[in-house]
């Protein structure tokens, strides 16, 4: 054996690894470590294996289907590394077992994660543990590969994060210009105001036409009588929403004087008198499917998924696809939640999708499409998530070989720049202002006599700062707090303090107050100070509040799905994937290093936040523009 | 795209990648045939992403027994001595690749690749060469060559930490997408003998170093009628002889090529596995990227080295003298 590897192999042997995520590029990790000469490695995931899985994640067979990933992937390892230590958790990393003194006992900890929230976590118990992280996404062909260690380099939360896509109300209510918007519409309010929780808030129009108005001003048309037939219940919902919404909006001149007015539809222009006459009933399919098999689309004769449908066959889908919910899954109705792994769901997504886009003139688009924007689905192929692995654990043996100068963040390209397809930059020094690793105060202004104590919790604390389980102070006033261990009048006061405002907490919190948040898991704490606001915009600040000096976090819904085609596939059509194209395509880099001193905003860069091998990626362009040294 | 359509086993399956390269590039790839030699780590990793992408078969060539050393960097053989004996690497590999993804055609082929016949290559749209020998190399591409067909040729070699692929595509033609609009283009590749005869003084000084070091070891191992790797520090003052004289053929200085770099090359016989991961993976999106007739293929040379992290491309031809 040669010097160089006799090198590379003692701090492998010796090692303890932890590896997060056992999915696309955990599998590819896992077998490069072993293959490397690590012999103790830890790894945690708390997915089981799913069918779509099978064609990146090659330590997995049909058979493992619903199993663990990370006891699987376990298994298939030592077939072929039968002596090494290789120990699985079939468990969520946010779990409280894995404290600061679970990381300690490992010398790197290898993410091969799919959301930013189980990142930042992760990269909160790395610091407080001090121990150092190597971060990794992929999505499609771009990928990277990041060091996280304390004190050296920044941390994984110093850059800003991109602020996911969001949409102002009024365009999914009122305004789609694009076929996400009509997504977002068809998913968060139509799907969810037929099938899922009646209580919760929706901003569908359900008031019934102006006749109506007259005498029941609370018509709600989504009530369904008892007796009321399926099919006429659907076309009255079809009309509604397709038909007198639209007729209804378009009433507003001043909407529609610089912008395309969309058609009113009507289910009797587009629909024969009667379905079940034609089509047979829905009662006839197999009554041995189960809920996530029931489709309408043998029963309208419909096949392949990637084909267009017109008008006509979506609106066939939008009544089968209803009546079979209201037939076939009638007990999950009031308690659904949109599932991209639920036919039916999807079916009845992309017909009301496309319905209404065909009313606003927006391009239509088949059920692969449909499915892949309103499920957030990752773009994910094998032979990325190998290259990233592999960059992974040449990481990992410099971090173990402490050799701080070889550090390197790494980019795959999916077009060279200055020739390059695999690009490695210096890593920067953490970041002076990072409220995580640098413990900088934030500011919020916020309204402190509207805003409640539980506004602030959900919208902040949680949505923002990422905090599991969170502790909020005031001086020495204690606001608020989640565990196990409280008493029943401690969860009774706090309980109490959520509906306050904040001006009429026990200690009030007013303009200039400075609170205390911290998470005991992450042992991060964080103080933030209070600036009251009166207004704030409901477009633009919806939330009703403003954070600054904060790492964004994801939307967890559907409307950052529009994000989520970040590469030049054709099946994508959307302007991101045009972006990266164009702008990776030569950009120069400048030799300049960045310092501690230069503390001009990075850019925000693309995040994705999806179902599977997560992604992040960020765009390379910004590499170029922000003077990294290429190493 | 004509040809049948896409089964909906096929479509569940392969659905996150046909989100990346659409369905006619996923038709193409099960269509495609791909043939294989010289399975050693990186060899192996690129034979499970283009088994995992669903490509329609796979043809092992590598009659070498089984040995401890195939052991290492490779995943497809279980360290059972009771299991491999007596087996060729292609033969196990072959029944670990099957297992990965049944609806790809995974066989053997026994015999040496340089002794097969023009008509042998016909049966391919993709030939691979891994760890050959200079005269394999040029041997097996000028009957590509010869094919009325086009065949892709491509040859990949790693050393120490680091990692050569060459790709011949011939006369190829492609889309690309520049904004919305997609736009036809053609490159016109050169063989690997045309390649690797590009006098070296007009190519930029910036290139890669080991596209020269590589050229090097080539000639050592020819001269010296060794095998792929078969060398050892012993050789260095060899190995500085070839230099030399190919430095002075060539008019450059003998500074061209790094002494520490050529060390590196051949004590570094055993494979590094992340290494072997990051080659095998862009080898096999160069593949699927030909096969799919879908983005712009890499031209002609790329050159891992995890010493300095980076993963360039090389366009060596003759386009530097004219
Ligand atoms: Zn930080």
């Amino acid at each position: 054996m040669d010097t160089q590897q006799q090198q590379q192999q003692s701090p492998v042997q010796g090692a303890k690894v932890l590896m997060v995520g056992a999915g696309g590029i955990g599998c590819e990790l896992l077998k490069t470590l072993a293959l490397s000469g690590f012999h103790d490695i830890h790894i945690i995931d708390m997915d089981t294996i799913e069918v779509s899985n099978l064609n990146r994640q090659f330590l997995f067979r049909r058979s493992h289907v619903g199993l663990s990933k990370a006891k699987v992937a376990r298994d298939a390892v030592l077939r072929f590394r039968p002596h090494i230590n290789i120990r699985s958790y079939h468990a969520n990393v946010k779990n409280p077992e894995f404290d600061v003194d679970f990381f300690k006992q490992f010398d790197v900890v290898l993410n091969g994660l799919d959301n930013l929230d189980a990142r930042r976590h992760v990269n909160r118990l790395c610091l407080a543990a001090d121990v150092p992280l190597v971060e990794s996404g992929t999505t499609g062909f771009l990928g990277q590969v990041t060091v996280h260690v304390k004190g050296k380099t920044e941390c994984y939360e110093c850059q800003t994060k991109p602020t996911p896509k969001t949409y102002p109300v009024c365009t999914i209510t009122s305004t789609p210009t694009k076929f996400v918007h009509c997504i977002v519409w068809a998913k968060d309010l139509l799907f969810a105001k037929l099938f899922g929780d009646k209580n919760q808030d929706n901003d569908l129009n359900v008031r019934a036409n102006k006749a109506a108005t007259t005498s029941k001003e609370t018509d709600d048309v989504f009530e369904r009588a008892e007796d009321e037939d399926i099919e006429q219940y659907g076309r009255k919902i079809y009309d509604h929403v397709f038909g007198y919404n639209i007729e209804a909006a378009l009433a507003n001149e001043e909407t529609w004087k610089n912008r395309r007015r969309p058609r009113p539809i009507y289910s009797k222009e587009v629909l024969p008198e009667s379905l079940t006459q034609k089509n047979g009933s829905a009662q006839n399919c197999s009554a041995t499917d189960d809920d996530s098999t029931v489709s309408s689309m043998p029963l309208l004769g419909l096949k392949n998924p990637q084909e267009l449908w017109g008008l006509t066959q979506n609106s066939l889908v939008f009544i089968e696809a209803l009546k079979l919910f209201f037939a076939k899954r009638k007990k999950e109705i009031g308690h659904l939640t949109f599932d991209k792994d639920d036919q039916l769901a999807v079916e009845f997504v992309t017909a009301a999708a496309n319905i209404r886009a065909e009313s606003f003139g927006i391009p239509l688009h088949s059920l692969f499409e449909a499915k892949g924007i309103a499920g957030n689905i990752v773009h994910a192929v094998a032979t990325t998530n190998a290259i990233v692995a592999g960059l992974i654990v040449i990481e990992a043996i410099k971090v173990l070989k402490k050799d701080a100068d070889k550090y390197r963040m790494t980019y795959c390209l999916e077009h060279p720049s200055r020739k390059m397809l695999l690009m490695p930059v210096e890593p920067f020094e953490p970041n002076p202002s990072c409220y995580v690793c640098s413990k900088t105060p934030l500011v919020l202004e916020i309204n402190t006599q509207k805003s409640k104590l539980r506004d602030l919790v959900d919208k902040i604390v949680k949505a923002k700062l990422g905090m599991n389980l969170p502790m909020i102070m005031h001086g020495a006033s204690l606001l608020y707090e989640v565990g196990d261990d409280l008493d029943d009048i401690m969860v009774a006061n706090y309980n109490a303090n959520l509906e306050k405002s904040l001006s009429e907490l026990p200690s009030p919190v007013i303009n200039g107050s400075i609170l205390t948040v911290e998470d005991l898991q992450q042992e991060l704490s964080c103080k933030i100070n209070v600036k009251h606001r009166e207004e704030f915009d409901e477009e633009k600040e919806p939330e009703g509040m403003v954070l600054s000096g904060w790492t964004q976090s994801p939307a967890l819904n559907g409307e950052s799905a529009s994000t989520s085609n970040n590469e030049s596939a054709s099946t994508s059509n959307n302007e991101s994937a045009v972006d990266v194209t164009e702008s990776s395509s030569g950009p120069e880099i400048a030799s300049k290093k960045r310092r501690l001193s230069d503390n001009d905003k990075r850019e925000t860069e693309n995040v994705e936040s999806e179902d599977d091998d997560l992604m992040e990626i960020e765009n390379p362009i910004t590499v170029s523009k922000k003077k990294r040294r290429v190493a | 795209m004509d040809g049948e359509e896409l089964t909906a086993q096929e479509t569940a399956l392969y659905d996150r990648q046909i989100r990346v390269w659409g369905a006619n590039a996923q038709r193409r790839l099960t269509k495609s045939h791909i043939l294989v030699s010289g399975i050693k780590g990186t060899v192996t990793e690129f034979c499970k992403n283009i088994v995992l992408a669903g490509v329609g078969s796979v043809t092992l060539m590598d009659d070498n027994l089984v040995n401890e050393e195939s052991l290492n960097a490779n995943f497809l053989i279980p360290p059972d001595e009771n299991a491999y004996r007596g087996k060729t690497v292609a033969e196990i590999c072959c029944d670990s690749l099957k297992d990965f993804n049944p609806m790809v055609l995974v066989s053997v082929e026994k015999g040496d690749l340089s002794t097969r016949s023009t008509e042998f290559f016909e049966k391919f749209d993709v030939v691979v060469i891994g760890y050959g020998s200079l005269a394999t190399k040029k041997a097996v591409n000028e009957k590509c060559r010869k094919l009325s067909k086009r065949v892709a040729f491509y040859t990949v070699d790693c050393r120490d930490s680091c990692g050569e692929i060459f790709v011949d595509l011939q006369d190829y033609k492609y889309t690309k997408k520049k904004l919305e609009e997609k736009v036809e283009c053609e490159l016109n590749f050169p063989s690997f003998q045309e390649a690797v005869s590009v006098p070296w003084k007009p190519i930029p000084r910036r290139t890669a170093k080991l596209y020269f070091a590589m050229r090097v070891i080539e000639v050592f191992e020819e001269n010296e009628g060794r095998k792929h790797g078969e060398c050892s520090l012993l050789d260095l003052p060899t190995v500085l002889e070839i230099k030399k004289k190919l430095c002075e053929a060539n008019s450059v200085s003998e500074s061209h090529i790094p002494d520490s770099l050529l060390e590196r090359l051949i004590t570094g016989t055993i494979e590094f596995p992340p290494v072997c991961a990051i080659v095998g993976g862009i080898l096999a999106q160069e593949v699927i990227k030909a096969v799919s007739g879908k983005g712009e293929p890499l031209k002609n040379f790329f050159y891992y080295d995890a010493q300095d992290g980076k993963g360039v491309m090389e366009d060596i031809s003759n386009s530097f003298t004219s």
